[in-house]
């Protein structure tokens, strides 16, 4: 289980996240929804450490997630980035592979190879791929290498950041459906940011709402649209009108 | 206006230079302690051997040869005024080997492989690349910096003595070709002038610029802003910084070398 208490993060006078608690039970998955520059991606990053929260605690399976040992806490974790952030030096089974190709998950080359095969078969796209560089791929080819990346460890907690964003409704329905296949498959427990609330629909068991710093709405995805709240309701109709302002 | 605005302006400009001096140093530090520490990555080691050394030996070979063929002609030159024409081969010999056989390779080192990673890690850091490699418990200052800085380490005083050797050959084919030297004496000269201390200096002043500009690369690559304009800001700034720490080096190991 994830849980986030009381967190606040401000870069210079942006007063990002300001007190955000979010609870995520283990082998769900959650979606945090928000307009842009909300702290969505700020607070996925707070958990993964990428950022230090100015103030309050994240708890990982109710361990401090700021203490410990880091190289074993980030194995358990697998992100699918934004936009995808394969690494342009190598070819895509070696991106895939990454994290068995050195450090405690390190494998033999050839088992590696094989496994980041299977994970990108497994996400629709063919071994023939395996030798390509990420230059050579679509926007869409390259996010399902991401994906591949994310889950070739088999980690517990996978986040996805923005995962349809740039893509064609149709890739997006793709994606929306893998990322749902592979966490229910696998058991894993699942953070996605989005503002597309086809992923949100596709992807979520609960749908937490940021504004303002902090969770406005949180419950389970059947009862978002009946959820009475009025940033939640904003958000879903794309309306102008309500209590987020449309001029950020 | 207050009257010590300006103080108070240059002031802050100090203390903030002061703080970059504090970052710049604790970056190298901290880099310096990844090449020591596990685990390596002798992939990422090779490849950064092949770009700075390797790949950098054409631009170095043909700065060093023009660079020696045009110090032999001006001294040549300089040298008739006051009928000091024979002391072609000693002094294109120190002058490569002591001052622009290093601090020339050392400027271009700065202007292609500093620009090259910096631009690389910034490119990497707005992409979320260095993010990436977190996430996959990799450390960047392990995978990106420690490779690239040891093997400047290593390539650039070798860059050098080739850098040394081509330029005195320089002076050598122009001196010989145009300038009526004989090459059996012009050979005999140079080396009987050149002392272990000249090619020593030559050497460290060679690690110590690879270093600088390999950490420079690295420094503003990893503190890049955002976007393509932080990703060009980065590249000019680790350029800049780099020639000027470069040159500040020279003139402190020229110090150490042959005014102690």
């Amino acid at each position: 289980m994830i849980r986030m208490e009381n967190v606040h993060k401000a870069f210079g006078e942006n007063h990002v996240l300001q007190g955000m608690n979010l609870e995520i039970p283990k082998g769900t998955s959650m979606v945090i929804i928000g307009g842009s520059g909300t702290g969505k991606s700020v607070a996925l990053k707070c958990i993964l450490g990428l950022i230090k929260p100015d103030n309050g605690m994240i708890y990982v399976d109710g361990k401090d997630a700021t203490k410990g040992d880091r190289d074993a806490f980030l194995a358990r974790f697998g992100m699918l980035f934004q936009g995808a952030a394969l690494f342009d030096s190598l070819p895509i089974w070696q991106n895939v592979a990454f994290r068995l190709l050195r450090g405690p998950l390190k494998r033999p080359a050839d088992y590696a190879r094989e496994i980041a095969i299977d994970k990108l078969r497994r996400v629709g796209l063919k071994a023939n791929v395996a030798d390509r560089f990420p230059a050579e791929l679509s926007g869409g080819m390259q996010k399902r290498v991401g994906l591949a990346r994310a889950i070739a460890a088999e980690p517990e907690i996978i986040f996805f950041d923005e995962p349809t964003t740039g893509l064609d409704p149709i890739m997006s329905g793709v994606i929306n459906d893998l990322i749902r296949e592979i966490v229910t498959e696998m058991g894993a427990t699942a953070m996605t940011i989005t503002h597309d609330m086809s992923s949100v629909r596709a992807i979520a068991d609960n749908v937490a709402m940021l504004h303002g710093g902090v969770i406005q709405w949180t419950g389970p995805v059947g009862q978002m649209d009946a959820s009475g709240d009025p940033y939640v309701e904003q958000f879903i109709s794309g309306s102008a009108e309500g209590p987020i302002e449309a001029v950020r | 206006m207050n009257p010590l605005s300006p103080l108070g302006g240059l002031g802050r400009a100090i203390l903030n230079l002061f703080a970059v001096f504090g970052r710049v140093a604790l970056f190298a530090l901290d880099a310096v302690s990844h090449i020591v520490r596990p685990p390596f990555y002798p992939r990422e080691f090779a490849l950064a051997l092949l770009n700075i050394g390797w790949l950098s030996l054409p631009v170095v070979g043909l700065t060093a040869i023009f660079t020696g063929g045009a110090l032999a002609l001006q001294i040549y030159a300089g040298g008739a005024r006051f009928n000091a024409e024979a002391v072609v081969p000693q002094i294109v010999a120190i002058g490569m080997v002591r001052e622009l056989g290093p601090v020339l390779v050392g400027l271009m080192i700065a202007a292609r492989v500093t620009s090259s990673i910096a631009a690389e890690i910034a490119t990497m850091k707005v992409t979320e690349q260095i993010d990436a490699l977190v996430t996959l418990s990799t450390h960047p200052m392990k995978y990106l910096t420690a490779p690239r800085v040891l093997a400047a380490l290593i390539t650039v005083p070798a860059l050098v003595g080739v850098g040394d050797i081509i330029g005195i050959a320089g002076g050598y084919t122009v001196a010989t070709q145009n300038l009526g030297f004989n090459p059996a004496a012009y050979l005999k000269n140079t080396v009987d002038f050149l002392e272990a201390r000249d090619i020593v200096s030559s050497l460290v002043k060679g690690a110590a610029f690879g270093v600088i500009a390999a950490i420079m690369g690295c420094y503003y690559g990893m503190n890049s802003g955002r976007g393509a304009q932080g990703v060009g800001r980065a590249t000019k700034g680790s350029v800049e910084a780099a020639a000027v720490l470069i040159l500040a080096a020279n003139f402190v190991l020229t110090g150490v070398f042959f005014s102690l």
